[in-house]
């Protein structure tokens, strides 16, 4: 079949494919560690891995705007801090 | 009886999976491609990278439409919470009224929104309307038209006309669940009529309020017929909300790089502020 009516390109194919990775990881996870690992982090509410992972990128996206809105286009910077930003979700939160 | 697990049964969802991806992941991923790109039509694209959502954040235009959007959502929700609230305190509980009173309400909410702007359109003319003749008669020099606050105030009186019944049968629903014992031990106490909206009817209706607040916010976020039926954003950029602003770069203009980008932090948006309300809701729910 032909896409190329659909016009993707390698980034967007990357970042989806991301995405799919994640999602695979976590399901893998889930797999061996069942039940999500709930627990009650510094925001005072419970969260399993997958509220993380959606914190996580949820959060990212605003890193990504806000370094593009407030520093500038090279967003490799806003890449690192959002990694650094998603560890600590997932450690803390 | 122990429960039977067998994983083979999510290939059951396969189906509606599928559906859900065809109709809605990957437009969105689509979205998303167009949106670090360009086109000139003829389907031809050409890489923009992060150009299109910067142009979008750096934009007074944008920024405009996001505020008259907030303000939007936040004027309506202070006058249609406390408005349903004060309805549904004073419909009647039991007798021929509550069927009626129920049907009265459902009334607004059953009218489509293109139709409801139709309505409003029409009824604030200052020509042929009834709202418009009877404010001219009365001296009132009124038109929605010309008059940004005109129009602001006639897009607030359509919104709360459409949709405060749902926030009051929402209330009515959390009221009707409090049980009788309850109003007879705040008689016996002697509690004033504030002291039971108080501490009886506000706590049983928190949640059903959560619902309300959060879908008017969603809603009237995302609002886009009616004020598009009415005023079409006007006059000049004045009621042109997001999604308004969003039709006219994508369809009018056809700048579909930069409308994606914007449908994108609009999406967001929205993405973010139903988490918080939700998380909010979920702990509210946890905690009691």
């Amino acid at each position: 079949m032909n896409f190329s009516w659909m016009a993707w390109t390698l980034p967007t194919a990357l970042f989806f494919l991301t995405i799919l990775l994640l999602l695979i990881g976590m399901a893998v996870w889930e797999y061996f560690s069942p039940g999500g690992n709930p627990r009650v982090g510094v925001l005072h509410f419970e969260t399993t891995r997958g509220d993380r992972l959606f914190v996580s990128l949820l959060g990212s996206a605003f890193i990504h705007l806000a370094w593009l809105g407030l520093v500038g286009p090279n967003l490799w910077w806003a890449l690192a801090l959002s990694v650094v930003y998603a560890i600590g979700v997932f450690r803390f939160v | 009886m122990e429960k039977t697990w067998n994983n083979k049964a999510w290939f059951m969802v396969l189906p509606v999976l599928l559906l859900v991806a065809f109709s809605a992941v990957i437009p969105l991923m689509t979205v998303v491609n167009y949106s670090v790109q360009d086109t000139f039509g003829n389907n031809q694209f050409f890489w923009a990278g992060a150009e299109w959502f910067e142009e979008i954040l750096h934009s007074d235009r944008f920024h405009a439409a996001l505020g008259r959007n907030l303000f939007f959502s936040l004027v309506i929700l202070l006058i249609e919470i406390p408005l349903g609230i004060v309805i549904a305190l004073n419909m009647p509980r039991r007798g021929w009224g509550v069927p009626v009173c129920l049907v009265l309400m459902s009334l607004p909410l059953l009218i489509p929104w293109n139709v409801v702007g139709t309505i409003w359109q029409v009824f604030g003319r200052v020509d042929i309307g009834l709202l418009g003749r009877t404010l001219e008669a009365l001296g009132i020099n009124y038109n929605y038209v010309q008059n940004p606050v005109h129009a602001w105030i006639t897009v607030f009186i359509m919104d709360v006309w459409h949709w405060t019944s749902l926030v009051v049968l929402l209330c009515y629903a959390g009221l009707v669940s409090i049980p009788d014992a309850f109003y007879q031990a705040a008689k016996i106490d002697g509690a004033s009529r504030w002291a039971v909206f108080r501490y009886i009817q506000l706590p049983k209706m928190n949640r059903v309020l959560l619902i309300a607040v959060l879908l008017r916010f969603m809603d009237s976020f995302m609002i886009y017929t009616e004020p598009f039926v009415v005023t079409g954003g006007g006059p000049g950029n004045s009621t042109t909300f997001l999604s308004i602003d969003l039709v006219k770069m994508a369809v009018g203009q056809f700048d579909l790089g930069p409308a994606a980008a914007m449908s994108i932090i609009y999406f967001l948006i929205i993405l973010l502020m139903s988490w918080v309300f939700y998380t909010v809701m979920t702990n509210y729910d946890a905690e009691r």
